[in-house]
């Protein structure tokens, strides 16, 4: 993966490729390195006793079965956000991919879910949906269904995904609407002049088209959903009710941030950090692919 | 061009990256604290007339958050050297501050090296116990302390027929069942803080153990045991009670206490503290209650264990700031400072003096609710299993209980199975933190 | 052509629609919550309409600030979180797009190699590492500056790999030509690539923007001094209350207008940013 044409400077690239090493060594490696060396100690919260423990922080984590439960539970999450938000993100992109009038108008509208901060989006959907002070809550009530994530797993479960995909929305629609858009008319048209149908045209020939797309949307959305949902998690449910919505990057803030437990909480964001390698090195294999096509 | 902009937007930026913050005055004494509202007018009040009554010290107090934020903050400054002088600690994060001798100065020994007039007895001790050894040696200052009260709606009450405010659990639940016919069909009654009201409270407050070693405040080592029979019994019936919605879980903290201003659930467990919003938001005649008790439990009811927070000082800090700091616990401690903080905030008064002068100026005459909380504390000297508690990793171990209480409410165990998994998941955790904090 | 049969065009409205008020509720009732009445919102009795308080809630929130949590009007902590998400944003463009070009430009010993340590730093969040960054930032004396709530935030890989990605895409011959006119690495650089780049710029700022308009937790640790907090921290801390009462009214006329000025770079950069990432595509 080389130009063919470069420059031959012996000491240019390194002064251009410089400040990013520096900020990057300074403030990412330093302090993950130590936050990898935590994973090795006992401590307690102010650093005053230290002791070296090995892999005893990985041990006791992978022994206890709320920590598989955890990382099924999060992928599980993810899975259902990145669906979820990206067919909803599809199908609006497509809508609006059509020369519609006020196009511009609807593109606008549907970006707005992005500017939103987590901490926000949380409190948003408290205000629709929490059994006390929700607005859509007393609405389900009236309609019968006994609506309480409070007590209820699955229920808590669903308002998350929710949320969480609602957010994802738009990030999503604006690169199918990019993708469907850079697809040539031409080939639409000689699709349409073959006689295919729309649903047909979609299917067998947008689709494939748009497939480096979705799959590059595909791993981004599982990454937003491992790392960027925690600030949703802890304004609407905080991991319960049970651990019905505790997923691992939210287990890594309650025991570090909140328990104190830095040495466990350092060993799990280790494995998370495994995890999300390994889907990135799947992906970047599948895109390489992709780019020669 | 985009270009030119462009830079002028990177020089612009560069330029006040790296603009110096403004220098500060004399002998600061930093304050990092977690209150909001009406209460962080009262922090600011109580800073700025400290620093107007004398000229050699300045305490300027900032907001860091929630208590776990703020406590958070407090951690991570220190183990980059610059802690601030004091921080306001919840109440369940004392253990954590406790075994972290050198990082904390106690407060025992911070006025004795000052120089500061200090007499630990003039305290009410159900409040300073908490935050003392077990040899009466306060290591932090209560600052905002509440305990759990039973907040009623008499109007409620009055459509349901219930002329009398029930003093037992078993009143509880027949009035709830009896409001629940008049019309509260969603919530008979309910609580917020899960744990404190359901476990901690309620083991203190029948004199029974949550567990060993004084609850943990005679030493780490100690052992989870509150699946006994007192509060198995307890989770059992609001579980059966949870089916018809008799009883509603409204969740770990206390968002739910919104259900009862806006007259959904007409009685509710909660902190002391609520009153302000309940006085706000409440469009219908209130009151409250202490906890209520059951009465087949020898000693019942005990006293209760309060809940809050308190200040701690920090380590590493020069004897002059020590000074400084000394002189404003004294300023707080006064008793005019006393009722001023009780009056505008709700929280309790620390020492007899203060309370007994609110007694003597009638101050809870019109607002008898005010005195409910500290009638808990007082009503009887405090036993091993009421003079408070202290564990470590206690955010986590609430929230571990709380998990294994959701799960009994859900039906999903039976409440004996659901406190067994609580004890045995926390006592692993309190091993856990033993190890670190044990030199 | 393409047949758009009249039924299809209501359905594709319809469906527009129906998107729109998924999407938008939530902001919805954020504004709305902002102009009613705290007792209301509280009890969760809060109509769908619009109450009466708009000029008074927006006014408090804008020069007065909640009653006590924050002790700073608005305006100051939007300048905060203006502040740090440019810097964010022009200094991450800044630096990765020198990186990426010497690292697709040039061949160099180690070339690969810190590419990857740059791209790896994708995988670990900042909440992760946060207390040794802390740490760091205090050691450069950094706490409550500008610089300290941006730097850390700039050492993570997003802007180098699409900026790499782009410049792949480019045509040998523009290089070639540029050569054949003489042009050295920073003629090129200057005068070709960076126009190209224009798009993707104007994209990469956008979504940088908005990711250093919405942190929470790095600011939240290292300021001190509440006239630093940035307008996240405003609104949590209105949120995360104990005892006392929360002014949901004022906490949602915050975060409504903490939506408006990401919204409005996204709407502005819009045009530029669909043909932005378009290219990046191939």
């Amino acid at each position: 993966m080389q130009k063919q044409s470069v420059f031959q400077s012996r000491l240019l690239p390194y002064a251009l490729v410089a400040p990013q090493l520096a900020v990057v060594l300074i403030f990412f490696y330093w302090p993950a390195a130590q936050a990898v060396l935590q994973s090795f100690l006992l401590q307690d919260a102010f650093g005053l006793s230290t002791s070296f423990v090995w892999f005893d922080n990985y041990q006791e984590l992978l022994s206890q079965p709320d920590y598989f439960a955890a990382i099924v539970r999060t992928f599980v999450f993810a899975i259902a956000i990145a669906f979820s938000s990206l067919s909803l993100a599809l199908l609006l992109a497509v809508m609006a991919d059509k020369p519609l009038r006020g196009g511009t108008v609807y593109r606008t509208l549907l970006i707005w879910p992005y500017a939103v901060a987590p901490p926000v989006v949380g409190v948003l959907w408290v205000f629709m949906l929490n059994p006390s002070l929700g607005v859509l809550a007393h609405g389900l009530r009236g309609m019968g269904i006994d609506w309480n994530p409070l007590l209820d797993g699955n229920q808590a479960a669903l308002l998350i995904i929710l949320a969480a995909a609602w957010k994802q929305i738009s990030y999503n629609f604006l690169f199918f609407l990019a993708g469907l858009q850079s697809i040539p008319k031409s080939v639409i048209e000689a699709a349409a002049i073959d006689g295919a149908r729309p649903m047909r045209r979609f299917w067998t020939v947008i689709f494939p088209l748009l497939a480096p797309t979705i799959f590059f949307l595909l791993v981004v959305n599982i990454v937003y959903a491992f790392f960027d949902t925690f600030g949703i998690i802890d304004t609407i449910t905080r991991g319960g009710p049970g651990n019905a919505t505790q997923t691992l990057v939210y287990k890594v803030y309650v025991d570090g941030l909140l328990g104190g437990n830095l040495g466990s909480s350092a060993a799990q964001s280790v494995i998370l950090m495994i995890i999300v390698v390994l889907l990135t090195a799947i992906q970047f294999r599948f895109v390489e692919r992709k780019v020669t096509y | 061009m985009a270009f030119r902009e462009f830079g002028a937007a990177a020089a612009v930026a560069a330029t006040l990256a790296f603009s110096a913050s403004p220098a500060h005055a004399a002998t600061e004494i930093q304050w990092w604290h977690a209150m909001t509202g009406a209460n962080n007018d009262v922090i600011v009040k109580l800073a700025n007339d400290f620093n107007a009554s004398q000229s050699d010290y300045k305490v300027v107090p900032t907001y860091k958050g929630g208590y776990a934020d703020t406590m958070n903050a407090g951690i991570a400054a220190f183990r980059a050297g610059n802690a601030p002088h004091i921080m306001q600690v919840f109440e369940v994060g004392t253990a954590t501050m406790m075994a972290a001798t050198g990082a904390i100065k106690p407060v025992y020994r911070l006025m004795q090296e000052s120089g500061e007039k200090f007499d630990p007895k003039s305290y009410l001790p159900a409040i300073t116990g908490y935050y003392s050894t077990s040899k009466g040696e306060m290591l932090s200052f209560p600052f905002n302390s509440s305990s759990t009260v039973m907040w009623i709606n008499l109007d409620a009450f009055k459509k349901a027929n219930i002329t009398d405010i029930p003093k037992t659990w078993p009143e509880v639940f027949e009035d709830a069942k009896k409001l629940k016919a008049a019309g509260y069909t969603t919530c008979g009654f309910s609580n917020s803080w899960v744990t404190w009201v359901n476990l901690e409270q309620l083991s203190a407050w029948h004199n029974v153990p949550l567990a060993s070693k004084a609850n943990g405040l005679d030493g780490f080592d100690t052992v989870l045991q509150f699946n006994g029979p007192l509060q198995v019994k307890h989770l059992e019936t609001l579980v059966e009670l949870q089916k018809d919605k008799t009883y509603d879980y409204a969740g770990r903290t206390n968002t739910g206490e919104g259900r009862f201003t806006s007259g959904e659930c007409p009685i509710y467990l909660t902190s002391s503290a609520f009153f302000g919003n309940v006085k706000a938001q409440a469009k219908f005649n209130f009151t409250n209650a202490p906890m209520p008790y059951y009465p087949d439990v020898k000693g019942a009811p005990q006293n209760s264990i309060i809940g809050g927070a308190s200040l701690w000082v920090m380590g590493g800090k020069t004897p002059a700031e020590y000074k400084g700091v000394a002189k404003f616990l004294t300023f707080l401690s006064d008793a005019d400072r006393q009722i001023w903080i009780h009056k505008a905030s709700g929280y309790l008064p620390i020492t007899k003096a203060a309370y007994e002068r609110a007694k003597e100026e009638g101050f809870y005459k019109d607002q008898p609710y005010l005195e409910t909380p500290l009638k808990e504390l007082t009503n009887k000297e405090p036993t091993e299993n009421s003079r408070g508690l202290r564990f470590g990793n206690m955010v986590q171990l609430r929230d571990v209980w709380a998990e294994e209480i959701e799960q009994a409410l859900a039906g999903k165990k039976t409440a004996k199975q659901a406190l067994d998994a609580a004890v045995e998941r926390g006592n692993a955790m309190l091993r856990q933190f033993e190890k670190t904090a044990v030199r | 052509m393409v047949e758009q049969e009249g039924i299809q065009r209501y359905l594709a409205h319809i469906i527009l629609w129906i998107g729109i008020a998924i999407v938008a509720f939530p902001v919805y009732l954020a504004f709305i919550a902002s102009t009613q009445d705290n007792a209301a919102i509280a009890n969760g009795q809060m109509s769908l309409l619009p109450g009466g308080h708009f000029l008074e809630t927006y006014y408090q929130t804008i020069f007065v600030g909640t009653s006590g949590s924050t002790r700073e009007p608005v305006g100051t902590m939007m300048l905060n979180s203006f502040v740090m998400a440019m810097l964010i944003a022009v200094g991450k463009i800044a630096i990765s797009i020198v990186s990426a070009y010497a690292i697709v430009y040039f061949r160099f010993p180690f070339r690969m190699a810190m590419f990857w340590l740059i791209f790896i730093t994708l995988m670990l969040p900042v909440e992760v590492r946060i207390y040794p960054t802390y740490k760091i930032v205090a050691d450069l004396h950094l706490l409550d500056s500008y610089a300290g709530l941006s730097l850390p935030l700039i050492a993570s890989a997003t802007a180098t790999l699409l900026f790499r990605q782009f410049f792949m895409t480019v045509p040998d011959e523009l290089l070639e030509a540029s050569r054949i006119d003489g042009a050295g690495p920073f003629r090129f650089f200057w005068d070709t690539l960076l126009p190209l780049s224009r798009t993707n710029m104007a994209a990469l700022f956008v979504i940088l923007f908005i990711l250093g308009w919405n942190q929470y937790l790095w600011p939240l640790l290292i300021t001190t001094r509440d006239d630093m907090q940035t307008i996240q921290i405003g609104i949590r801390k209105m949120i995360t209350t104990t005892d006392a009462l929360t002014e949901w009214p004022i906490v949602m006329a915050t975060a409504v207008l903490a939506m408006l000025p990401p919204v409005f770079v996204v709407v502005v950069m819009q045009r530029l940013f669909v043909r932005g990432l378009v290219e990046t595509e191939k």
